[in-house]
């Protein structure tokens, strides 16, 4: 299976877009997704661990992450 | 009553004070917050806003749940601003009304420390050297650096 990770902010300029697809075992948790995007051009730039959201929701590394669900690579925040 | 949102115009902290006022509310507390011109010495001339749209919603719902959780019977307005801002400009803005003063106040405050610590909302700066970066509130500032 495959899973979308949307990035933001810093984390798509590092990657140079605001998504990517990354390929996974079935079962995969989030910290396998980090692993993942790591290996892509550019990831050297994120930090050792961001924070993950998965259906919008903080994750925690050895959260599950499903076909389908929507995962999210949060750099820090800035709001206000 | 509590209404959270995420806009792409100006916000009217007017019209904000005007929807959480209520003839049972003796007190109103807004919070302002605008773009200054300077941040570590640096001149900006203006910032971008961008948010992760879907869970910054999600975030500010919640945290104006557990505002109205905490502070039983205050009536908040959240308003924070996304796009390319302007020095001066308001990026957010936060009224709450309450029979009294202390919850008026206190749930501002946690409102502004909790959105500011968890929705996904992040700022990039436009200096006046015409560079852009950024904003990571994780690294030390070189003038918090030099107080230490």
């Amino acid at each position: 299976m495959s899973v979308t990770v949307l990035l933001f902010a810093s984390y798509a300029d590092a990657l140079g877009r605001p998504s990517v697809d990354v390929p996974l075992a079935p079962g995969a948790t989030v910290r396998e997704v980090l692993d993942a995007l790591k290996r892509m051009p550019g990831a050297d730039r994120l930090p050792p661990s961001p924070l993950v959201a998965v259906n919008q929701r903080y994750a925690r590394l050895s959260d599950t992450v499903h076909a389908g669900d929507e995962v999210a690579v949060i750099p820090p925040v800035a709001g206000g | 009553m509590i209404r959270t949102a995420i806009v792409s115009r100006a916000i009217d902290a007017a019209a904000l004070l005007a929807e959480v006022a209520h003839p049972s509310t003796g007190a109103t507390s807004l919070f302002v917050g605008t773009v200054r011109d300077v941040h570590d010495d640096r001149g900006v001339t203006g910032i971008d806003y961008e948010a992760y749209a879907g869970m910054a919603l999600r975030e500010l719902a919640a945290i104006g749940a557990e505002a109205s959780e905490k502070f039983p019977g205050v009536r908040v307005v959240v308003e924070h601003r996304i796009g390319t801002l302007a020095i001066g400009d308001i990026s957010v803005a936060i009224a709450v009304a309450h029979a009294r003063r202390a919850p008026a106040m206190d749930a501002s405050r946690f409102v502004i420390e909790e959105l500011k610590r968890r929705v996904p909302i992040w700022k990039r700066e436009h200096y006046v050297d015409g560079t852009r970066e950024w904003v990571d509130p994780t690294r030390a500032s070189p003038q918090a650096a030099g107080r230490a």
